[in-house]
């Protein structure tokens, strides 16, 4: 299960919409081994396109840098599909490689780019090429 | 003195857990080959048709091998060499994607 706050979420949900019609990407950091989302970090579409999207590799060296520095992993992994349902592709699966990470996955295909239409937001786990999806729940904060 | 490579989580099950681990070689290419050694298996999840493969990222110094030489990028006791898988996917029927040519087939 993922357990996010709504602030975070919905920063997602709106860069999801700023992006249309390309896909937005970007992660969550947390503590390492606390499962909790709380770093939100959108990531430049260095593919710039509507059906892919990857991390510039300089962005991606500063991401992983600042995590250490940290003592941070990506908990949760995100990017937006604007045509098509939020469910992981075959790239996506075939590419995913944070096996203890979260994918969530943003559809805007449904006018989803207009504030207060619909956004599809759901949550994988992807290990070992198999997905299976989870439940979201979505907090006002965190417990402490 | 050594070369520190540092190794992401999916591929620490080559390096039985480590982040990081010691090697040695004048190339980046030489590098993989002593990781190899050390670690078998490794080499092929890094390098394809003797490149690094597209959705695999080597830096060496903070400089990604792609602008510097690729695997032919010279390396030197104290330098710090980073592995990071891409972070990348996209929609179905994405033809920017890696399996793009397989599906013209």
């Amino acid at each position: 299960m993922l357990t996010i706050d709504r602030a975070t979420r919905d920063a997602i949900i709106a860069h999801a919409r700023r992006d249309h019609p390309d896909e937005a990407c970007g992660v969550v950091a947390g503590p390492i081994g606390s499962d909790r989302p709380e770093r939100h970090v959108p990531m430049v579409n260095a593919a710039m396109s509507p059906t892919f999207y990857e991390f510039d590799s300089g962005d991606l060296l500063r991401l992983y840098r600042d995590m250490d520095d940290r003592d941070e992993e990506p908990v949760v992994i995100y990017h937006s599909h604007t045509a098509t349902e939020a469910y992981p592709s075959r790239t996506d699966v075939n590419l995913a490689s944070e096996p203890n990470a979260h994918y969530v996955l943003v559809s805007t295909r449904d006018g989803g780019e207009v504030e207060g239409t619909d956004v599809d937001f759901r949550s994988y786990r992807i290990v070992d090429g198999e997905v299976t999806e989870e439940e979201v729940t979505v907090v006002e904060r965190y417990d402490t | 003195m050594a070369i520190e490579v540092r190794i992401p989580t999916i591929l620490r099950t080559y390096t039985d857990g480590e982040r990081a681990v010691q090697s040695e070689g004048a190339t980046v290419a030489e590098l993989v080959e002593n990781l190899e050694a050390a670690h078998t298996g490794i080499k092929e999840r890094l390098v394809e048709d003797g490149s690094v493969r597209r959705f695999v990222n080597v830096y060496v110094n903070d400089e990604d091998i792609r602008f510097t030489g690729g695997l032919e990028t010279a390396v030197s006791d104290g330098d710090t060499v980073v592995i990071l898988p891409a972070v990348a996917g996209g929609a179905p029927g994405g033809g920017a994607g890696p399996w793009a040519a397989d599906r013209a087939q």
